[in-house]
């Protein structure tokens, strides 16, 4: 009996953990279907014009646009320029290199609020106006660590001697980076890629320092929290949860079909 | 995968040549001018500003160049509960995180490894709340535990709560949630320690006559500490500077205030730069310092 126990013990715990993380991002899916006019805290009824009307809600389209926007452009900042650090730090020798390692740790050590009060200091002491340049220029900040870290442990998992046979080849050095090492890396950029935009998509704290007015998503929820959440945002963030999720399912299952593929060829 | 960013794993580099040193240097070049301007730059800025005075006559948020170093007694005199509440609440939040997310990373990692899609099912829903916005989530937990929700009726009936009791606005309500939102970074690295686990070392504990316990202890743990100080350092972090939590539009109240709502509303409602710097610049210290004891700790009792 206390075998039988031990053994489901473990599989319970995780499920009640499991069942723990979703309660509050049901909620927000199931609130998004609440016939609420104005503050969406008592369920209703049930509707769909939430979904189909979602645009309607003042600000909350243009917010969400904002959000879009920023996590592109300080994605593609902040991927183009950790990619190429990553590069050299795993392929280069160079003195400073722990001292490079540091540099990079220190802004996913620090805390967000002091990332966010600290380029608000200094856009105040430049005299720089805050609006959509600086969210783009924080956002890109606390991703490049981020994609360093990632795109790193692709670099060193790559095996130099495809690069080698390239050159062997006559490859020039701008064809070998053309045509093996850059597609080879593929997968850990667009990784790091996809990680940046959610942390920018997700980003509140250091934002609301360096907005200066602008409402992304995340601002216009904190604003809405205070005077009554309209059921929109509730459609916005379920509808982001549930592309992310079909884009995390599809990409699982070509991974598995792949590994399938390569199993049954080797 | 992207979330190799949050294991430990020490990257093997072969002995990089020297070459083209060049080369490394228009690499790195961009991205260090990036973060030379970006990062470092804001926090000698910040330095500065908490040593500025205000202008005499001058207007709200109006201050000059000083040494004013007065201004760091002043903060630390005013706000120094925000910054125990601050460490104490990140501290029980990282524990309560680590006691959730050590058996289901232990599950998915090493049980669920006979069954690739259930493990990659798991895994999902362990990442599923960075899908969905953090404030969002945060409400969602507030009116879960609002004065008339079930949970409160529920825990009133059963008198563990008493009747004028509340749920948010309190400690418990504020170290919740932040547990709840750093979940992932906790269970992410000591899933991929434990899921490079040699199931062979666990089969030699037994083997040897260890009993389940010793072997836990005595291999699996161990083994696992490199992904449980990550775990630990990335949940710790974000919640000792987390200012939503607390905050009375979500789950807390005036009296959780922790020192992130301080250098928050100072910063932004108040206009009290000096002051806010001061904080932020004292928070980055002391993590930094806590971080540094902490990495320096483990390391020790790794090599034990």
């Amino acid at each position: 009996m206390r075998l039988s126990l031990g053994k489901w013990l473990l599989p319970l715990y995780s499920a009640l953990a499991l069942v723990f993380i979703m309660i509050p991002i049901v909620y927000t899916f199931v609130f998004s279907f609440n016939a609420s006019v104005k503050s969406n805290i008592v369920w209703v009824g049930f509707t769909l014009d939430n979904w189909t009307r979602v645009c309607e809600a003042q600000g909350v389209c243009a917010a969400f646009g904002t959000s879009i926007l920023v996590g592109v452009v300080a994605t593609l900042i902040a991927t183009v320029l950790g990619t190429m650090m990553a590069i050299a730090l795993v392929r280069f020798k160079f003195r400073g290199r722990s001292a490079m390692s540091l540099l990079l740790f220190l802004p996913m050590a620090t805390p967000e609020v002091v990332l966010g009060a600290g380029l608000a200091a200094q856009f105040l002491s430049v005299g720089v106006p805050k609006g959509l340049g600086t969210i783009i220029i924080a956002h890109a900040l606390f991703c490049l660590s981020f994609v360093v870290v990632t795109v790193k442990a692709r670099v060193a998992s790559l095996d130099p001697a495809l690069e080698e046979a390239g050159r062997d080849l006559y490859g020039s050095s701008a064809q070998v980076f053309m045509k093996i090492t850059l597609p080879l890396l593929m997968p850990g950029i667009i990784a790091a890629a996809l990680l940046s935009f959610a942390l920018s998509f997700d980003d509140f704290i250091i934002t609301r320092f360096n907005n200066g007015g602008v409402e992304t998503f995340p601002v216009f929820v904190y604003t809405a929290a205070a005077k009554g959440m309209p059921p929109e945002a509730n459609v916005i963030a379920s509808a982001v949860f549930l592309f992310a999720l079909v884009l995390v399912v599809v990409t699982q299952l070509s991974a598995a079909a792949r590994r399938k593929r390569l199993a049954r060829q080797g | 995968m992207a979330f190799a960013a949050f294991g430990s794993n020490s990257i093997q580099t072969d002995p990089a040549p020297r070459r083209k040193s060049k080369v490394a240097l228009i690499l790195l070049l961009p991205g260090l001018a990036y973060l030379a301007l970006f990062f470092l730059t804001p926090l000698v800025s910040l330095v500065m500003t908490s040593l500025q005075a205000p202008i005499e006559f001058g207007d709200v948020g109006q201050y000059q160049t000083a040494f004013r170093i007065e201004n760091y007694a002043i903060v630390i005199q005013a706000y120094w509960p925000h910054f125990l509440r601050a460490f104490g609440y990140a501290l029980a939040a990282t524990f309560f995180a680590l006691v959730i997310s050590y058996p289901l990373a232990y599950f998915i990692g090493v049980k669920a490894r006979r069954w690739p899609l259930l493990q990659a099912l798991m895994l999902t829903l362990v990442i599923a709340p960075f899908f969905i916005s953090f404030l969002l989530r945060t409400l969602a937990w507030k009116q879960l535990m609002s004065d008339d929700s079930a949970i409160v009726s529920a825990l009133k009936a059963l008198t563990i709560l008493p009747a004028d009791g509340h749920l948010t606005g309190t400690a418990f309500s504020v170290i919740f949630g932040l547990t709840y939102n750093f979940l992932p970074f906790m269970t992410l690295p000591i899933y991929t320690t434990l899921e490079r686990l040699d199931v062979r070392y666990l089969e030699a504990g037994s083997d040897l006559y260890a009993s389940p316990a010793t072997t836990f202890w005595r291999v699996t743990l161990p083994l696992s500490l490199p992904g449980v100080v990550s775990g630990t350092l990335l949940t710790f972090i974000p919640a000792s500077g987390d200012y939503i939590n607390a905050s009375a539009s979500f789950l807390g109240s005036a009296q959780t205030q922790m020192v992130g709502n301080v250098i928050e509303s100072q910063f932004i409602s108040l206009l009290n730069y000096p002051q806010a710097s001061a904080l932020s610049v004292i928070l980055m210290g002391l993590i930094l310092l806590i971080v540094a004891l902490y990495v320096r700790r483990s390391g020790t009792e790794e090599l034990l």
